[in-house]
């Protein structure tokens, strides 16, 4: 049981908790994951460690609400519990001092990308970021962003905010700018694949770090697998973050939609449920 | 007088395809029990103990039970095994200690039912009986801890606890108890069982930590820092093989682990919980072995209306419990022997429609001295199917051996121990059950941690004279 002790929304669909959770504030670096269940009929579902503060012993959170149990942990308040956290998981992200990093950070894809932000330019790397989503009330994180970035461009699909455009965009500007040493990209999977391509065409190494659909994180039921380089492997173990110029990105949008009867059918009944209980 | 050997009362098949939780087996009646116990005639030289990875005293449990004495039977079976109940339902004793049994050896007769007994008399005591708390020597305030808390580690943890340890069982899932709790399903184990048997080590005094992976959530030097002496490692052989063939990653096509832990770990089979799981029409299980056997079984309990097996060997070389074989079959699986997939085929989106197979035939033996099946050239043939459990086996859990740097292992990635101590390359460090063995069973898991237990107490009372 893990106490939530703050809550704020970035948006109407994106929350950011503060979460109790010492152990894992101290052991967690850039790159790792948790799992949590809410409620005792719950579903394990993996987050992104956004930013821990290990001195108070807390971790932040930050999701966006898209199904059943990401409303669930949406809806809890300051001083309830999480029914069961564990990490860190997954490889944390290999932070190095390479020269100049491009990294790009889609809709809550932000949250991941913060803490390797940090990381990287606490590395002494030059350090330029490309922020978007669709439009300027689902843009976050921008100010911690802006505190650990060289150059922090905001692209937003309809314009409200930065400039109109795709990410993919703003990438390729920089990219006909200036020499790139690494790129990292996390976001959307279908994102995650265009960035991809654009940056094997300027032959900048990449990363990616997928979200695939998991059960217990550990390497034990391969529901995370992906083909990299034609291997299988399995996300929660392997990854999360994988050579993007090597990744099946058309295998793993459609194994994202693995359970995706289920997952709907299952949300009708959790806002039919609501709706009696209003009643 | 001859006696025919008892036979277990069952559920119905037609009955129980519709519950993934009520067991197929009832249990003998007092009557019975004692019944079959007057079949074993106390040998001399009890075969059967040879056949018992553990050693159990099996004519004394037995005669205990002939005698009506249940409670004492079953504090014989206590001596030697932590989880008498669980061994009674899972053991494959078909081939250890019923093999070995006088009957089949020497009369070639049915052998005792020694299972169906060990259960019975455990059963008795959990249900009537006052379910005796062991005794614990007094603490000597020595802290040691397990990694995992399935069979290997309880039966450590038991061991430990009674001889005055202070014990710490860390577990990574959010439930206690291994595969004993997210693999075999509830019709073959019920969960009320094994949490009867957890709650027994709670009351002696057993911690469990869940929620915690040893080597990330903390370290092993962070947990030596906290005081923690000794480790054993029981963290199972948890990750899941494929075959790498085409097609392999559509949906719909997932490992038994997965399959299994969904249903058994998450109750996904339940409206009210919040993880999916696939239902399918048509289901293929690959494998033969118990964790095929369980899988097909669940799909079945899931709805399907056609569940199969398909395997690349016979059925004599099938690894499952001729139980699970025998029970599979009344409930209307269908049995694909011989066959080995090739490759999936899916619909446009994305989701697995259907298999190539080809037939095999079997030749010469191999390393396990089993019959090598062949692919018969020629032979492919397809089959329509909407979702696939693949069971071919597991390898060892990498967790531990990544974060341990130092520890010894095989090619395989199972620790390296001395089998005649189960210490690893880390003198501090113990290990047993899947993680040393690769794929087993229960029973020896639960040995290994009963001589884990046995070794580790001596190489700390040795280190605690010494200083
Ligand atoms: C390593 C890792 C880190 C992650 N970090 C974050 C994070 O920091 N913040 C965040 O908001 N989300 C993150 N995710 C995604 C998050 O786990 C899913 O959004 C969540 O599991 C959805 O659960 P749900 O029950 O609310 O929705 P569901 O009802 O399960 O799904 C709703 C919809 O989301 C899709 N979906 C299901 N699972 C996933 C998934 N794992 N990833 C993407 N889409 C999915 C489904 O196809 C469906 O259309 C991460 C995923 C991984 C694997
Ligand atoms: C579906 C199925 C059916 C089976 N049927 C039978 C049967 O009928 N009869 C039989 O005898 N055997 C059967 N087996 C085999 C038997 O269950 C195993 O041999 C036995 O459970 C092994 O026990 P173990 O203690 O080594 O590990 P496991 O039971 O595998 O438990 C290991 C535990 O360690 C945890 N863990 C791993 N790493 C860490 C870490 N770093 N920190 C904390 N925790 C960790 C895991 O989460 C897991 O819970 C079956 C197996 C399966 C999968
Ligand atoms: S523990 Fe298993 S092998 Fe030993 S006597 Fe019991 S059923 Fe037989
Ligand atoms: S070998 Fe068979 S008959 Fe003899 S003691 Fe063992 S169980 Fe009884
Ligand atoms: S989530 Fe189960 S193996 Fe990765």
């Amino acid at each position: 049981m893990n106490k939530v002790v703050k809550k704020e929304f970035f948006s109407e669909k994106v929350v950011r908790l503060v979460v109790e959770a010492p152990l894992i504030a101290r052991a967690r670096k850039a790159g790792n994951f948790v799992i949590l269940r809410v409620g005792e009929k719950g579903e394990r579902i993996p987050l992104t460690i956004a930013s821990a503060d290990a001195e108070k012993g807390t971790i932040d959170l930050v999701a966006q609400v898209v199904g059943v149990s990401t409303s669930k942990l949406a809806e809890l308040e300051p001083g309830d519990y999480i029914t069961d956290l564990v990490g860190p998981l997954g490889k944390p992200t290999h932070i190095e001092k390479v020269g100049t990093i491009l990294a790009a950070g889609g809709g809550v894809g932000v949250a991941p990308l913060l803490p390797i932000v940090e990381a990287f330019k606490k590395a002494g790397n030059r350090v330029i970021t490309v922020l978007a989503a669709r439009s300027k009330d689902l843009i976050i994180l921008e100010d911690q962003m802006r505190q650990w970035s060289d150059e922090l461009i905001v692209m937003t699909d309809d314009g409200s905010h930065g400039r109109q455009g795709l990410v993919t965009a703003g990438m390729e500007e920089i990219l006909q700018r200036e020499k790139v040493d690494e790129c990292i990209v996390i976001g959307p999977a279908i994102m995650m694949k265009f960035a991809a391509l654009l940056t094997e065409k300027y032959k900048v190494p990449t990363q990616a770090s997928l979200n695939s659909i998991m059960v217990d994180g550990t390497g034990m039921c391969g529901a995370c697998r992906v083909s990299v380089g034609g291997k299988t492997r399995f996300t929660c173990v392997d990854g999360p973050e994988f050579d993007a110029h090597h990744i099946d990105f058309d295998e793993m949008l459609m194994r994202l939609g693995g359970y995706r009867e289920e997952e709907r059918e299952a949300l009708e009944r959790y806002h039919l449920q609501h709706k009696l209980v209003e009643k | 007088m001859l006696i025919n050997r008892v036979s277990m009362p069952e559920l119905e098949p037609e009955i129980r395809v519709n519950y993934q939780d009520r067991e197929v087996n009832s249990g003998l009646t007092r009557e019975m029990a004692m019944q079959e116990a007057i079949r074993c005639m106390d040998c001399a030289n009890p075969t059967c103990i040879e056949g018992c990875p553990v050693s159990i005293n099996i004519p004394k449990f037995i005669k205990n039970i002939e005698r009506g004495e249940i409670q004492q039977a079953a504090s014989v079976l206590k001596e030697t095994s932590a989880l008498p109940a669980v061994c009674g339902r899972v053991c494959p004793q078909e081939k250890q200690c019923e093999a070995q049994c006088f009957y089949v050896q020497k009369l070639n007769k049915p052998a005792v039912a020694i299972g169906h007994l060990e259960r019975f008399a455990a059963d008795y005591e959990r249900e009537n009986g006052e379910m005796s708390v062991p005794e614990t020597a007094e603490s000597n305030g020595i802290k040691v801890a397990t990694v995992g808390s399935g069979p290997a580690a309880l039966s450590f943890a038991g061991d430990m606890i009674k001889k005055g340890y202070d014990v710490t069982v860390f577990e990574a899932l959010h439930e206690i108890g291994g595969v004993l709790k997210y693999g075999i399903p509830e019709f073959r184990l019920p969960n009320n069982i094994v949490d009867k048997e957890l709650e027994n080590l709670q009351k002696m005094g057993v911690h469990f930590e869940t929620n915690f992976i040893v080597g990330r959530t903390a370290s092993f030097d962070d947990l030596k820092e906290q005081g923690f002496q000794a480790f054993f490692i029981g963290s199972g052989a948890g990750l899941p093989r494929f075959m790498n063939i085409p097609g392999e990653n559509y949906n719909g096509i997932l490992s038994s682990n997965e399959y299994l832990t969904r249903v058994n770990l998450m109750g996904a089979q339940y409206d009210e919980t919040d993880t999916p799981v696939l239902h399918g029409k048509r289901v293929a299980v690959v494998g033969g072995g118990n964790t095929a056997m369980d899988s097909v079984r669940t799909a079945l309990r899931l709805g399907a209306e056609k569940a199969m097996i398909v395997y690349r060997r016979s059925e004599e070389e099938m690894p499952a419990r001729i139980e699970e074989i025998k029970h599979a079959k009344e409930e209307g699986v269908e049995f694909h022997n011989l066959c080995n997939p090739l490759e999936y085929y899916g619909d446009e989106k994305g989701r697995v429609s259907g298999m190539k197979l080809i037939r095999m035939e079997l030749g010469e033996p191999d390393a396990s001295g089993r019959r090598r099946p062949v692919p018969m050239e020629g032979s492919e043939f397809e089959m329509d199917v909407d979702l696939v459990i693949v069971a071919v086996g597991v390898s060892p859990n990498p967790l531990v051996p990544s974060s341990l740097k130092e520890l010894n292992v095989t090619k395989w990635g199972t620790i390296v121990v001395d089998e005649n101590n189960m210490q690893s390359s880390i003198p501090e460090m113990f290990a047993g059950g899947d993680i040393v063995r690769g794929g087993a069973t229960v029973i020896l898991a639960m040995g290994d941690g009963r001589l884990a237990a046995e070794k580790m107490d001596h190489f700390l009372q040795e280190k605690y004279t010494v200083n």
